[in-house]
């Protein structure tokens, strides 16, 4: 384990290095993609908290199967961004959701659409890690029962093939019955990664899910998310540039101006990064590279 | 304990040190004293009658020398099983119900009501049983004053204790733990069945063993409408007499062996209420959400 540990910590370069290397295959997988296509079609969205707009009039398309990652100062609605497309606000009290989200070409801001089964479509991992106080096992099987598997043999199966996709199988595969909470932040992390893959969801939604874990274990997410980026739509806020360079094949960047959260431009990583069109991106990109 | 060891606030707290422990003291040495009058009077039964006719003789019949307490023993245990069969869903339901479903002036209003309803004494629950409940009852099966009543006036006292305690259980439930289970597609039902209550059932099992011990007590309503006819119940329409409502209706004129004999069926309350204490500690110190629980 330490030996994979410490590989990982040299080739995500949390000295500053090699940043280069990790954040190449933002050209690559598009090279033998489909033309692209849109996960979501965001349009007018806006969102508010009774007097608070933590989003205004946001229009962003979201690609398939790529990760997006979500920039921006603290308060500039990146994380109500996410709940929306999830439909999570639907529980936040005094939370007022307006536009239009189109997913695979339904609206789902829309009455119509079965808001349960869009969250086993689309998962959230939070910034803190969230594993149900039981067992590993109970962590998997509580949700897949929720959605009809019940069979012993099926879940056990998705399971193991989840936490082998995580990473996780050969540091869990003895302590399956043992409390979820005694595993270390990073493991807890990657086990919600895996529950939430575990319902095979077309997209994963993170909210800085690493921002409560050591370098190390990030290192171990941020692999992951890059070893999962071309099997699902990813969409991952972070305040951590490097991170939104090394796993981000596009780029968000919000904005509070004048109290709102605005989106102040969108576009492939290279493009973003190497050429900002907009003054505050330039800024904020200069800002925290001094 | 730890309030000794800075000096200066060993200097300045100390005479409130002191009065509060005097104070403890005196409630402890109070209620050892209760218990040691109640052993004391019980005494002279134990040593004449002897323990084991106290379960093994015929009937209840203090003037004809018969002493059998386990009708009542039955009675007080039903009775509060009844109630508590009642009232532990009802609680539970109401707890859910202002802290997910409830508008939040509904859920205001609701906890005020029920913050009153625990402060009625209980005679008037009893008046109400005998007025209301009773006739109704009686149209179904006479006599009326059953352990059906008095279940049911009993399920109508603790509701307030439980469902508040439920409620403050309900609502000490992680966010986040809510939000996990809602963002992995649980439905709210089952977020409420799967995670919501599983994860108060500390908080739920102290509601129910506190509702439970008030049932155990609670002498006059349910003295009003239980009926106290000594026997065992073979219905829930059959009148039964409690421990305390035994107590209450003959502690005025008992003498001698027969008043002794009474303060054992205290004794036997007291076994109940130390019981009921003993699973209190037992289930707070477990775990706080069961690792294996039925679907
Ligand atoms: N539940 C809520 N109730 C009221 N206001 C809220 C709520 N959640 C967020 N807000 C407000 O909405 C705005 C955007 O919040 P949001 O959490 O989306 O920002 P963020 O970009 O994720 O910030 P951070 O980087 O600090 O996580 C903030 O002004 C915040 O105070
Ligand atoms: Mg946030």
């Amino acid at each position: 384990m330490p030996g994979k540990d410490l590989e990982s910590e040299i080739r995500h370069g949390h000295h500053g290095g090699n940043v280069m290397t990790v954040a190449q295959p933002c050209i690559e997988p598009a090279a033998h993609r489909e033309p692209e296509r849109h996960l979501w079609c965001i349009s007018d969205l806006t969102v508010s908290y009774g007097e608070v707009i933590a989003l205004s009039s946001v229009s962003l398309n979201i690609k398939e199967n790529s990760v997006t990652a979500v920039i921006g100062p603290s308060g500039c609605g990146k994380s109500s961004l996410l709940c929306c497309l999830n439909r999570l606000t639907d529980f936040i009290p005094g939370c007022c959701v307006s536009g239009r989200i189109l997913m695979h070409s339904k609206d789902i801001l829309g009455g119509q659409i079965d808001d349960t089964r869009l969250r086993k479509q689309v998962g959230l991992i939070f910034q803190k890690p969230n594993p149900f106080p039981l067992s590993i096992r109970r962590n998997f099987e509580l949700p897949l029962r929720e959605h009809g598997i019940r069979d012993r043999q099926e879940i056990e199966h998705i399971m193991q093939s989840t936490l082998e996709a995580t990473g996780l199988w050969k540091e869990v595969k003895d302590r399956l019955n043992k409390p979820a909470h005694q595993l270390s932040g990073g493991q807890q992390q990657r086990l919600c990664i895996a529950r939430a893959l575990s319902l095979r969801p077309d997209a994963l939604l993170m909210d800085e899910p690493c921002s409560a874990l050591d370098p190390i274990s990030s290192g171990q997410v941020e692999e992951l998310v890059l070893s999962l980026r071309e099997r699902y739509t990813i969409v991952i806020v972070t305040h951590n540039l490097s991170q939104a360079r090394r796993l981000g094949t596009d780029v968000a960047l919000f904005w509070l101006r004048d109290g709102k959260g605005t989106l102040v431009e969108s576009g492939p990583a290279s493009q973003v990064f190497e050429a900002p069109r907009d003054d505050l991106t330039k800024l904020y990109l200069r800002g925290a590279i001094a | 304990m730890y309030l000794r060891s800075p000096a200066r606030a060993s200097t300045v707290l100390s005479p409130m040190l002191i009065g509060a422990g005097a104070l403890a003291l005196l409630a402890s040495a109070l209620i050892a004293f209760i218990f040691f009058v109640v052993l004391g009077e019980a005494m002279a039964a134990l040593g004449e009658i002897g323990l084991w006719r106290f379960l093994t003789d015929a009937s209840w019949h203090p003037s004809s020398g018969e002493f059998n307490l386990l009708p009542m023993v039955a009675g007080t245990g039903l009775v509060a099983a009844g109630a508590m069969v009642l009232a532990m869903p009802l609680g539970l339901i109401a707890a859910v119900f202002v802290t997910f479903y409830a508008p939040s002036p509904v859920a205001t209003a609701y906890l005020r009501l029920i913050e009153l309803f625990a402060g009625i004494p209980s005679v008037l629950y009893g008046l109400w049983g005998l007025v209301v409940l009773v006739p109704i009852i009686a149209d179904l099966a006479a006599p009326g004053s059953s352990l059906l009543a008095a279940s049911l006036v009993l399920a109508l006292m603790v509701l307030p204790t439980i469902a508040l305690i439920a409620t403050m259980s309900v609502r000490s439930v992680p966010l986040e733990r809510i939000q996990a289970a809602r963002a992995l597609g649980f439905t709210k039902a089952s977020t409420m069945v799967k995670i919501v209550i599983p994860s108060a059932r500390k908080g739920l099992a102290v509601a129910a063993i506190l509702g439970a011990g008030r049932a155990v007590g609670e002498t006059m309503a349910v003295m009003m409408v239980a009926g106290n006819i000594v026997q065992v119940p073979e219905s829930i329409f059959e009148p039964v007499r409690t421990l305390s409502a035994n107590i209450a209706l003959e502690i005025a004129y008992a003498m001698d062996v027969h008043r002794s004999a009474l303060f054992v069926s205290a004794l036997v309350m007291i076994a109940f209420v130390v019981l009921a204490t003993a699973l209190l500690e037992f289930v707070t110190n477990k775990q706080a959400m069961p690792d294996v629980h039925p679907d």
